[in-house]
């Protein structure tokens, strides 16, 4: 791979950079016959971003026909975006895979050259599969109207639910179940349908996500300008986050808790899922609700009706207690990543990247070069757990 | 301003060998943040002005010249007067209305020194208000000498500070050296960082509008190490302009020209030695 990248095309490059960077410590850097695709996962993989950026993006892209994948981290090549903006003319990104190593080359004003020589291991495709077209209810909206949204609730706060009706949307902080109800706070926000572009529901319900991963993209949105797109279906299976014009493409792919205050749901659930296996952690009604949600989505491959509509691989990290793998793997990079392991993670972990193929049908935004499937351990993982 | 300060110790002032007068304490103070990475500085003045200096591990070690004419007063009574007191004291004391950046609103200082085993005084005034601080003084030890010399200078640029900031405001700090490379061929003057995701050059053409001169006579790559280049950053940040030079003994030495509140030029200078590690690899 061999390309060019100019003027405010490198800004938008950067500011990926910095969103995927909001997820995971490392960068996957797949160059594509389409374009390049950049990717990240948070280290208990139930966060997932790509962007897609176009041949037009990159000038002058000479593509290999590598279906390799490169891991690396990419940071310190967009450390400061501050005088990026204002310095930088031109970016050309040079992969060689005899060096092993990926090369930035920032072309700054006054002729300063900067070169960034990362070193990356190869990893196979990590992908994330996702049908957002089919997802129940869609909604699109200008970054503004979310980000004005977001800024109310306390950079502290973790996790935000999100709940619909046929023409209302509300944001509220999500408060955990075993959290004391006289010290908890409580915000939540109403947005009417006629403030997005697009509204519509089939099923009035509400999704509880990670917050830190949706200010990475409304970061970026918000500089790109670019209208947000919202997709999701039910409490458990994932919600997409996406961002689109005519030279890229960004999906974000975040779990969300099947967990809810809506009774009615939690019947539901517990008619279809199975009940959480015996485990110490039954004595705390949280977790043991976690962990069933966990182990719901790894039933025998059979199973693919129930199955959330997410799926990532890679021959690392396909199975679904990656963490204990890592750390026989590489000890290091599990130290890298540990510190975006946080609790809030946990609970989502392996939500949809633990979780079977879906129908060949519902397999259609993102085509998939692996299709090795991995029957997870679930017992395993909620010992491990 | 100055009436308060000037009555009050003008009957002791033949006491004192040294004293210094300053409208704008920060004129002072910001100077020396930009050397503050060590408690410990030596103060030595002479009739041409002040200077003050930290060190490191006797292996880097930074001044600060305040000249004679920057103060209001200065008044000096021997050849050389030396003494050495903690810098953390020194700043919290100049700093002792709070700093104020509002324009118009400034600390004045009289600083004043009685000789060997007395304590530095200072006479801190804003706004009417007079505070008195008495730092003890230590015995003064012997600054490093590390004989840099111009005549052994083999390569010298002088740089725009604005872009140097840029690339150390990003430097990697997992690497555990910085390598300069200075050469009269490609790459002319290069920073390079080797971390743990990989390595990045920055390379600085000889004709760059920012390169105010170039005189490199021969290849010279030298490693430095990052924690004792590292406190440099702040007095690049306040400088405007830099002279990188090292010796044949690939010493190094950066000069840093800082204009003050008023336009008035002082200087910032470290002293670097090279890394051996990284020469015998």
């Amino acid at each position: 791979m061999d390309c060019v990248v100019t003027g405010g095309n490198v800004k938008v490059l950067a500011k990926a950079v910095h969103s995927l960077s909001r997820i995971g410590d490392e960068l996957y850097v797949e160059p594509q016959e389409d374009g390049l695709a950049l990717r990240s996962v948070n280290s208990s993989r139930s966060a997932y971003a790509c962007f897609l950026f176009s041949p037009q993006v990159l000038k002058f892209c000479v593509c290999t026909n590598s279906t390799k994948q490169h891991k690396l981290s990419v940071q310190s090549v967009f450390r400061s975006l501050a005088t990026l903006e204002k310095t930088v003319e031109k970016c050309h990104i040079k992969l060689d895979e005899q060096k092993s190593r990926l090369t930035f080359t920032l072309h700054c004003k006054h002729g300063l050259v900067k070169t960034h020589n990362l070193s990356f291991q190869d990893s196979e495709s990590l992908q994330a599969v996702f049908d957002k077209d089919s997802s129940a209810n869609i909604f699109r909206a200008q970054p503004r109207l979310l980000v004005d949204t977001v800024v109310h609730f306390p950079p502290s706060l973790e996790e935000i639910t999100l709940s619909v009706s046929d023409d209302r949307m509300w944001f509220k902080n999500h408060v955990e179940e075993d959290a004391e109800p006289s010290k908890a706070m409580l915000t939540e926000l109403c947005l009417s349908s006629d403030e997005f572009d697009h509204f519509s529901v089939q099923t009035q319900n509400s999704i509880t996500f990670c917050l830190k991963e949706l200010r990475g993209l409304l970061l970026f949105a918000e500089s790109t300008g670019l209208p947000i797109s919202i997709h999701f279906d039910e409490p458990g299976s994932p919600v997409v986050l996406s961002v689109t014009d005519s030279v890229l493409d960004g999906n974000f792919v975040l779990a969300t808790l099947s967990d809810e205050n809506n009774t009615h749901k939690r019947n539901s659930r517990s008619c279809t899922q199975p009940l959480p296996p015996p485990d110490d952690f039954m004595n705390d009604d949280m977790d043991s609700y976690l962990i069933a949600m966990d182990t719901s989505i790894v039933p025998e491959p059979s199973v693919t009706a129930s199955a959330p509509l997410a799926r990532a691989e890679s021959s690392k990290h396909s199975s679904v207690n990656h963490r204990t793998q890592q750390h026989s793997e590489d000890e290091n990079e599990t130290d890298e990543t540990d510190h975006t392991a946080g609790p809030p993670n946990k609970k989502f972990c392996s939500l949809f990247f633990g979780s079977v193929l879906p129908p060949p049908s519902q397999m259609s935004t993102q085509p998939i070069t692996t299709q090795e499937v991995l029957a997870s351990d679930s017992e395993e993982e909620t010992q491990l757990e | 301003l100055n009436m308060p300060l000037s009555t009050q110790s003008q009957t002791d002032d033949e006491f004192y060998v040294f004293v210094a007068t300053l409208d704008n304490a920060r004129n002072l103070s910001n100077l020396l943040k930009a050397i503050a990475f060590k408690d410990h500085a030596i103060f030595t003045a002479t009739p041409n002005g002040l200077k003050v200096t930290v060190e490191d591990s006797k292996c880097m070690q930074a001044n600060a010249f305040i000249q004679a004419d920057i103060f209001q007063e200065f008044t000096i009574k021997d050849d050389l007067v030396g003494f050495q007191v903690n810098l953390t004291v020194l700043l919290d004391c100049l700093n002792i209305f709070g700093g104020s950046t509002v324009p118009g609103v400034s600390t004045a200082l009289r600083m004043c020194y009685v000789g060997y085993g007395y304590p530095l005084t200072l006479f801190l005034e804003e706004g009417g208000v007079v505070t008195v601080c008495k730092i003890n003084t230590q015995e003064p030890e012997e600054p490093i000498d590390f004989e840099f010399c111009s005549s052994n200078v083999t390569n010298k640029v002088i740089l725009q500070s604005e872009s140097l900031k840029d690339a150390f405001s990003e430097l990697d700090m997992t690497s555990e050296v910085l390598q300069i490379t200075m050469s009269p061929a490609q790459p002319y003057f290069r920073l390079s960082t080797f971390g743990n995701s990989g390595n990045a050059h920055y390379d600085y053409p000889k004709d760059s509008d920012m390169m105010e001169l170039f005189q490199c006579t021969k290849t010279q790559t030298n490693r430095y190490k990052m924690s004792l280049l590292k406190p440099s950053t702040k007095a690049l940040a306040l400088s405007c302009k830099v002279s990188v030079r090292t010796d044949n003994r690939g010493f190094l030495s950066l000069q840093y020209l800082v204009r003050n509140d008023d336009g008035q030029i002082c200087f910032v200078e470290y002293y670097c030695c090279p890394d051996e590690e990284g020469e015998e690899e």
